[in-house]
């Protein structure tokens, strides 16, 4: 066999082996949530809030944790949206301030790689200083926080991706920057945009540490936003860590709805994303 | 015969680099001016000053005037916007914007304020039927503007420019990314609307300046070594470099 064909059939294995591997624990991580969790699995889990005793075993679900991680991260996806945008088109100027942008990139890069713990502990600082309760608002501000580096790092990187003869096209017919980012930049970028905040909302609601100092913990469905809220990370670990076969199981099965929650958000978005991609200039 | 742009000493430079030398035309209204010269010359650039595209370019100076319509657009405190809005520029490829081919068509009457849905409308189907692309598109005005051929596009392009109700347009090499014949269409078009419009064409293609310019401008190393009516220019070249030029000794 010649040096180039063995070269060929080496790299196919390469990837082979490297699809096999990284499918293969993704699927395991499934398997053994669905395994562990499908018997546990009931109505009530994703109808009712924990009732007295549920973590010793006794009847309710984690309805609480359901809706106020939808709340949480709902709340923070919008706080960071609006926050992130706009930085987004700030870096995507047809301006000379290529090497300050290039440093806030550096900058932002960075904060996507700190621990969402540390955002949780930076807020709580405040809370403290402060003198607040730990609530849905604080653990909204902690999330948007946490995601709003991805957030804008994801857009910038779509944004970039959107041709300079686009931007040139909308220039020479007399529109200003401001209506270029926003009608041509945006719209070009859109479906890329959409990916980037369910990803983040993918982030925010999976994030355990995040809230824990933040955001409290409560077996009610809150009613306003000074409310403390609980969440599905946090249940999984308080039911994980009771010391009955039965309540880890549950974990599981809360991990299973987290799953769900997931998939049918990147379901969404791809549906959404398709259809803003007809008018794309490919 | 009226002259519609006046360049007096116009020096460009980016980064300290001259790419403009000393340029002093006059380009007439309403006649189809041709730019031609070796790739690397300046032409781009020097059309791309005509409606201050380069000034989003870093490292950029100028000296010297361009006036149109007596106007000296290179001063401070010109509006880049109502500039751009009645230079009209279509670009050496299509460059339709990410909409539909109705919004593509209306962005900058839009942009520039028209709220009218009924004036867009108008406005949409003068600008395509000028262009010759009504009748292939009206009944698809929603589509994607890229879903066009690339000919469409350009010709999309061309109405795009046009629904600003522009005085000059400006073609940095208009047809050179089109097959043959939709580069003849277009080449056909511009002809038609020189009696509106005056044209500036830049082209390294010397069979279609011959084709298309009523005044020809040869430019060479940022300098303009010759420039005046086609057929002068063309069959009794003043400058030795210009004849060269034209026989293909470089190109």
């Amino acid at each position: 066999m010649n040096f180039r064909a063995f070269e060929e059939n080496l790299f196919k294995l390469f990837m082979v082996v490297s699809l096999i591997l990284v499918m293969g624990s993704l699927l395991l991580v499934f398997a053994i949530v669905i395994y562990k969790g499908a018997s546990a699995l009931s109505i009530e889990m994703i109808t009712q809030v924990p009732q007295g005793g549920y973590y010793l075993g006794k009847g309710g679900g984690i309805l609480n944790a359901i809706i106020g991680s939808l709340y949480l991260a709902g709340g923070a996806i919008v706080l960071a949206t609006v926050v992130s945008l706009p930085v987004a088109w700030y870096m995507n100027q047809f301006t000379g301030r290529s090497r300050y942008v290039s440093i806030l990139r550096d900058i932002l890069d960075v904060a996507c790689g700190i621990p969402s713990l540390i955002y949780g502990a930076f807020v709580f600082l405040i809370i403290i200083g402060l003198s607040q309760r730990t609530s849905l608002f604080w653990g909204i501000i902690t999330v948007a926080l946490f995601i709003a580096p991805i957030l804008i790092r994801a857009m910038d990187e779509v944004m970039q991706t959107v041709s300079h003869r686009l931007k040139e096209a909308s220039y020479a017919l007399g529109a200003t920057e401001m209506e270029t980012l926003f009608h041509v930049v945006t719209r070009q970028a859109l479906p890329g945009i959409i990916t980037a905040i369910i990803l983040a909302f993918g982030r925010g609601i999976g994030d355990a540490a995040a809230v824990l100092f933040t955001a409290g913990y409560t077996d009610s469905i809150p009613t306003s936003l000074s409310d403390p809220v609980a969440t599905l990370p946090l249940a999984i670990f308080f039911q994980l860590s009771a010391p009955f076969p039965e309540v880890q199981a549950r974990a599981y099965a809360s991990s299973i709805i987290l799953l769900v929650i997931v998939l049918l958000l990147s379901i969404i978005s791809r549906m959404i994303s398709k259809k803003t991609a007809r008018y794309v200039i490919k | 015969m009226e002259t519609h742009i006046e360049i007096r000493n116009y020096n460009l430079s980016i980064d300290g680099k001259e790419i403009l030398k000393n340029i002093t035309l006059e380009i007439p209204k309403n006649q189809i001016t041709a730019i031609i010269g070796p790739s690397g010359c300046g032409k781009s650039t020097l059309l791309r000053s005509m409606n201050r595209m380069n000034d989003l370019v870093e490292g950029l100076k100028y000296t010297g005037t361009i006036k149109i319509d007596g106007n000296n657009i290179l001063n401070k405190d010109q509006d880049v916007i109502s500039l751009r809005r009645m230079t009209g520029m279509i670009s050496q490829t299509p460059n339709p914007l990410p909409m539909s081919i109705f919004d593509n068509v209306i962005y900058g009457p839009k942009i520039h304020g028209l709220k009218d849905k009924k004036a867009m409308s108008q406005i949409v189907e003068q600008c395509l039927t000028r262009v010759g692309l009504w009748n292939e598109v009206a009944d698809r005005l929603s589509d994607p503007a890229s879903k066009l051929s690339l000919g469409q596009q350009q010709r999309l392009c061309l109405a795009r420019s046009l629904a600003n109700e522009p005085e000059v347009l400006l073609c940095d090499e208009t047809t050179s990314a089109l097959d043959p014949i939709s580069a003849k269409i277009i080449e056909k078009e511009l002809i038609e609307l020189k009696k509106d419009y005056t044209i500036l064409f830049v082209t390294h293609i010397l069979r279609q300046a011959k084709r298309l310019a009523d005044h020809v401008v040869f430019l060479y190393f940022g300098e303009v070594i010759e420039a005046g009516p086609a057929e002068e220019v063309f069959v009794h070249p003043k400058d030795p470099r210009t004849q060269q030029y034209l026989e293909g000794v470089f190109g």
